[in-house]
């Protein structure tokens, strides 16, 4: 559905965007993540048809942006990061102006209106001046001006921006709600929202895409080693050697008050069963034996800095990272 | 079909907007009362003039034409000169400041369309403002006899001068976020078009020839006199294409330099 081929794009000296590829199926909803100016404005820009790339080619709903520009904007609705919006209109006439100029029949046009100011839970706001609208209200009133004509591609710079929790969790909802009739690209830097939202992950750093995957497979290949955390109720050092034992065991790691133990087995190998053996056919307590999975925000700290962090892993859980990717 | 269709959203939007704001209303108050003034003050000159010869016994008229609306329709270009710049600023500055020239780039329109539309939105406002002027010109008709074919001829050719100052405002403002910056900008151009006649004098036989050509003002006058000469038509026209086209390079380079 949308295809990206070597894409770059430079300003003067500066290179913005480096080179990027991707695609994204009819259905999908691909999360693009990357810090501040890592070039996730620029290639959603280029995808839109607002600028041209310098290099390399955008196929959007099986159009060249760039050669027929009219068909592949005719197919794609976008949300930039700053709703577009006419502070003198009212939200009625704002999406029934957008409607005309995106190519809406006249006869569908109104009913179009109400049905996107439904879905995006704005119709209480309709006869408002946009002007008028608080930041929650505009964030939403842009993306009903992306869906107004129906479009089979969206792009949604930070759809997100500036909500509150609560319309956070709706408009996440709401974009899980598009994907299948609607392909998706969304860019974000709040990391559990792709976790959440997105089946695939597009990770780009200074104008480079350095990882393609869905969220699961990038947590579990980006750590390079399985990493099991096990709590046994055994003798004193007598149960770190008995791990460490245990063919594929690359490492174990005890922790300070003993009795868990971080254990790392090469890549592909599935220990657990062999640790549960181990212990329980000696006789000892198995209290507790989980992965332990390296979080989005770690893996994306990994892959956009150049040092990586000494610690492979470290236990985290989905809410505490989501508390400090909000911050 | 659907190309006059999108102009014809992008004209009726900007026309939307001059009045959804008091910026519509105070621009055509304003070139009225200068309308006003100027028209007073040829009136009195006129009815002292015209007095004057009546005391003196000649049996000769001065004409309402020549010498009242004429003269009215010259001192037009200088108002055009101080309200165009306020009406052209925001057209381009607005939308590049606050995002929705996003909106407009990524929909399925071309620039020209976008381009067209928003002259045609400022014409619309002009159009109105020279409406309310042809209130004081129908007081003349009821009380005197003037001739209706050089007023309309002078209304079409203020209304292409018109268009002349919007293309090259639209051009100015394409240039800028800031609505401020165009404004200056283009009222210190559209006065270097309106007083580049007065130099004509001191450049020569050819070159007063080529200045007469580009004072904008200068091919009013066969307009005020009744008479529509392709000349000027196609000067006025092709100024204003080059005025569009420019805009329409001003937003293409824009867009590559991001």
């Amino acid at each position: 559905m949308i295809e990206v081929q070597h894409v770059s794009k430079r300003y003067g000296r500066v290179t913005a965007v480096d080179d990027v590829s991707f695609r994204v199926e009819r259905g999908e909803i691909l999360g693009f993540l990357g810090p501040n100016g890592a070039g996730k404005t620029t290639t959603m820009r280029i995808l839109t048809g607002y600028m041209p790339a310098s290099e390399g080619k955008a196929i959007v709903a099986g159009f060249d942006v760039f050669a027929s520009p009219l068909e592949a904007k005719r197919r794609t609705g976008y949300l930039p990061e700053t709703p577009p919006l006419y502070p003198d209109m009212t939200v009625r006439e704002y999406l029934d102006f957008v409607g005309r100029i995106k190519g809406v029949a006249p006869k569908e046009r109104k009913a179009r209106v109400v049905e996107v100011m439904r879905k995006t839970h704005v119709h209480d706001m309709a006869d408002r001046h946009c002007s008028k609208l608080s930041k929650g209200y505009k964030q939403r009133v842009g993306l009903a001006q992306a869906l107004i004509h129906n479009p089979e591609v969206l792009i949604l710079d930070e759809p997100t921006a500036g909500l509150d929790p609560k319309q956070i969790i709706e408009t996440r909802q709401l974009i899980r709600g598009l994907a299948g009739s609607h392909t998706i690209v969304l860019s974000t830097h709040i990391l559990p929202e792709v976790a959440q939202t997105c089946q695939r992950v597009v990770i780009i750093n200074k104008g480079r895409v350095v990882a393609v995957d869905t969220p699961e497979n990038l947590t579990n290949r980006l750590t390079g080693a399985e990493t099991m955390f096990i709590q046994v109720d055994a003798p004193a050092g007598e149960a770190g050697p008995a791990l460490a034992s245990i063919p594929g065991v690359t490492r174990v790691v005890a922790s300070d008050s003993g009795g868990t133990f971080e254990v790392e087995s090469e890549n592909g190998t599935d220990i657990r069963r062999e640790l549960a053996r181990t212990v329980v056919t000696r006789g000892w307590g198995l209290l507790e034996l989980r992965p332990m999975r390296m979080s989005l925000e770690e893996i994306f700290l990994q892959v956009t800095t150049d040092e990586t962090a000494p610690e492979a892993a470290a236990p985290s859980s989905t809410e505490s990272t989501e508390e400090a990717a909000r911050d | 079909m659907t190309s006059v269709r999108n102009t014809l959203a992008i004209a009726g939007k900007e026309l939307r907007g001059y009045f959804a704001s008091p910026m519509g209303y105070i621009l055509i108050g304003l070139f009225a009362l200068l309308f006003g003034a100027f028209f007073r003050v040829y009136l009195t000159g006129f009815a002292e003039q015209s007095q004057r010869m009546a005391m003196g016994g000649g049996a000769g008229n001065i004409n309402v034409n020549e010498y009242l609306i004429r003269g009215v329709m010259h001192n037009v270009a200088i108002i055009i000169l101080f309200v165009m710049p306020l009406v052209t600023m925001r057209t381009y500055a607005e939308e590049k400041r606050s995002g929705t020239m996003e909106l407009l780039l990524t929909s399925p329109i071309t620039d020209l369309e976008i381009i067209v539309g928003k002259f045609l939105g400022a014409m619309g406002l002009f159009a109105a403002m020279l409406l309310v002027t042809a209130i004081d010109i129908a007081i003349l008709f009821r009380l005197g006899n003037p001739e209706l074919k050089p007023v309309l001829t002078g209304y079409l050719g203020l209304l292409l001068l018109g268009g002349c100052f919007l293309s090259v405002g639209l051009f100015l403002s394409s240039l800028t976020k800031n609505q401020i910056v165009a404004g200056v900008l283009t009222f210190a151009v559209f006065l270097m078009l309106w007083i580049i006649n007065w130099f004509a004098d001191s450049v020569g036989p050819t070159g007063r020839v080529i200045v007469g050509f580009l004072s904008i003002t200068e091919h009013l006058d066969d307009f005020t006199k009744g008479i529509i000469d392709t000349k000027h038509l196609v000067y006025y026209l092709s100024f204003i294409t080059f005025g569009l086209f420019l805009t329409a390079k001003s937003v293409d380079s824009e867009r590559w330099r991001g």
